[in-house]
């Protein structure tokens, strides 16, 4: 009888937890979760009228269409360069706010201020500095020869350097509150046996910071897809080569409705995407096994 | 030694400032820049966004960031003469605020049910929500057009509401939140003989208030700053927000579109000032993805 009765209340608070999730849980059915199986639906066939399932076409046909690969490669590259230098620099800037210097606070609202201030905003004192006539190439004058940034090689040191300024504040934020997790005693104990900063960082902070820099890795990873914003504004929709970008590829393909095409390039990212947060899930579990051990 | 360390510091410091004039230079000149007259910003800036002729030109760029004479000219010009920029702020006050507001109501609730109740089915629609914040919008975009062209709303902003307000970045965060709150207070509210609900608006939002304000932050910056949802679902140029429109602003008034961009930076910055420390906490809470 007992049990019985626990069995209804276990039912109870399962019908009760679902009315208080069911309002959200409705939402992304309809906006997220149903319109994502019509896509991977649309990703297999080959068209709204014949409705014929292709299987791997789509698929095939995307990654022999040029724009895509170009789009792909110039993500990878940006991505490459984007999140080692947003992780290293981030965990300095926490790092330099850790040290017994005057003004502290006021430092980290100044590292923070890019996060609010609006990209659209910014991308005028952008635009004057890297032009052909800019403030940069007057000041550095690369041999003399004078370089429009946006239309050259170098188009993603432009964005990379915006990406830089906006996104280092949030994760240095992170990396402080990763930093202030460290036992105070291990630290302590390290001063007391005379250990060397060097040591003390590589020995202990580090590996308390672990965690944390796997969580910023991933993020800036996943900020770095979404630097279209940046490119946009700063470039237009038909950019210079090396700033093209997937959601530009996509944009332009809204153009012609190839839903075909679309929806395979979404499914592919999705897909990229549930590897790349797996990843995390596992490296935090490991992780966090390790210093709690 | 002493003396070592306190070079050490010192280098440090100067580094630091170093670094805080590089975050803070280019608001800084947008918005001094927004203080110049017309003819001062061409001489200044006119080879790079000509357009117009007349007037003494440099040769190069000069970036300054005192302007000869100070003056409101492009903020009237913007505010006042034309009503085209006020509507587009209006525009993008309609598409944020809602979202905020509905993102972060919904979100408290199914917060609580997170939080209240834990068991595997619970757990894995957690992570499915976690997965869904993290994806990147090339990813949701599709999705969001075919269910606006189904509902009919594809070209309104309602295209931008409705998914906006069921994004799960809110139940995220708040979720993580509220399970700091101890489970003696709902226990003992339980004891006193609470209903669920009460429990929810008598004890848990109380103990949620600055929470609520720091995820109210973190939405607002976000989706102030958007610019890839209206360039796809809203075709129409008027119902435009302010920021996709200050990068087609003609490139003939480039003292207006520094105007516009301080005026458009304002509200965030404000709220910046008002509630750092809750935005501080908002994102040392958001790092790490377990609940």
């Amino acid at each position: 009888m007992k049990d019985s009765l626990r069995k209804s209340n276990k039912r109870k608070d399962f019908l009760k937890s679902l009315c208080f999730l069911c309002p959200s849980l409705l939402g992304v059915g309809v906006f997220f979760i149903l319109p994502f199986g019509v896509v991977v639906y649309y990703s297999l066939i080959d068209g709204p009228a014949s409705k014929k399932f292709v299987m791997f076409d789509n698929f095939v046909r995307l990654f022999h269409n040029s724009a895509f690969r170009l789009a792909a490669k110039n993500t990878l590259t940006f991505s490459l360069m984007a999140v080692p230098l947003a992780v290293i620099l981030a965990m300095v800037l926490a790092l330099m706010l850790e040290s017994r210097i005057p003004l502290k606070s006021q430092f980290r609202t100044f590292f923070l201020s890019p996060m609010m201030v609006p990209v659209a905003s910014v991308v005028l004192i952008w635009q004057v500095l890297f032009n052909y006539n800019g403030t940069i190439n007057e000041l550095f004058l690369f041999g003399g020869n004078k370089i429009d940034w946006l239309q050259s090689d170098y188009a993603q040191i432009v964005v990379l350097l915006l990406f830089l300024w906006k996104n280092l504040g949030y994760f240095m934020i992170l990396f402080m509150a990763g930093l202030a997790n460290i036992p105070k005693e291990l630290l302590e104990v390290a001063d007391v046996e005379g250990a060397s900063e060097a040591y003390k960082f590589f020995a202990i902070k580090l590996r308390y910071l672990s965690p944390t820099v796997l969580f910023v890795t991933i993020l800036s990873l996943i900020n770095s897809f979404k630097v279209f914003r940046e490119v946009y504004l700063l470039a237009g929709a038909y950019p210079y080569d090396p700033l093209y970008t997937l959601q530009h590829f996509m944009n332009n393909t809204f153009g012609s409705m190839d839903y075909q095409k679309l929806s395979a390039a979404a499914v592919i990212m999705a897909l990229v995407m549930v590897v790349i947060i797996a990843l995390l899930f596992l490296a935090e579990d490991w992780f966090g096994k390790d210093v709690e051990g | 030694m002493k003396k070592k360390h306190y070079f050490g510091r010192a280098t440090m410091f100067l580094l630091c400032a170093v670094f805080a004039v590089m975050f803070l230079l280019p608001t800084v000149l947008t918005i001094s820049n927004s203080f110049m007259a017309e003819s001062e910003i061409v001489s200044n800036y006119g080879m790079i966004f000509s357009t117009t002729t007349g007037g003494y030109v440099s040769k190069t760029v000069n970036l300054k960031f005192i302007p000869d004479k100070v003056t409101l000219d492009q903020y009237i010009s913007g505010l006042i003469k034309t009503p085209d920029y006020l509507i587009k702020y209006w525009n993008s006050i309609l598409l944020v605020l809602p979202i905020v507001i509905f993102q972060v109501a919904i979100a408290s609730v199914a917060a609580y049910s997170f939080t209240r109740w834990r068991g595997k089915v619970r757990s894995g629609i957690f992570f499915f929500y976690v997965i869904l914040m993290l994806m990147p919008y090339q990813v949701t975009l599709v999705p969001n057009y075919l269910v606006s062209q189904w509902l009919g709303i594809i070209n309104t902003r309602w295209s931008i509401v409705l998914p906006g307000i069921f994004a799960p970045f809110s139940v995220f965060l708040l979720t993580k939140f509220m399970r700091r709150i101890p489970y003696s207070l709902i226990e003992a509210a339980k004891v006193d003989g609470a209903g669920e609900w009460q429990i929810f608006t008598r004890v848990c939002l109380p103990q949620c208030r600055s929470a609520i304000f720091s995820i109210a932050i973190l939405v607002f910056i976000d989706y102030w700053n958007m610019v890839e949802q209206p360039l796809v679902l809203l075709k129409d140029a008027d119902s435009q927000p302010l920021s996709v429109f200050l990068s087609s602003i003609n490139t003939g008034e480039i003292g207006l579109a520094f105007a516009m961009a301080t005026v458009y930076m304002i509200p965030s910055l404000l709220l910046f000032l008002y509630g750092e420390a809750y935005l501080v906490e908002g994102i040392a809470t958001s790092g790490s993805v377990k609940g």
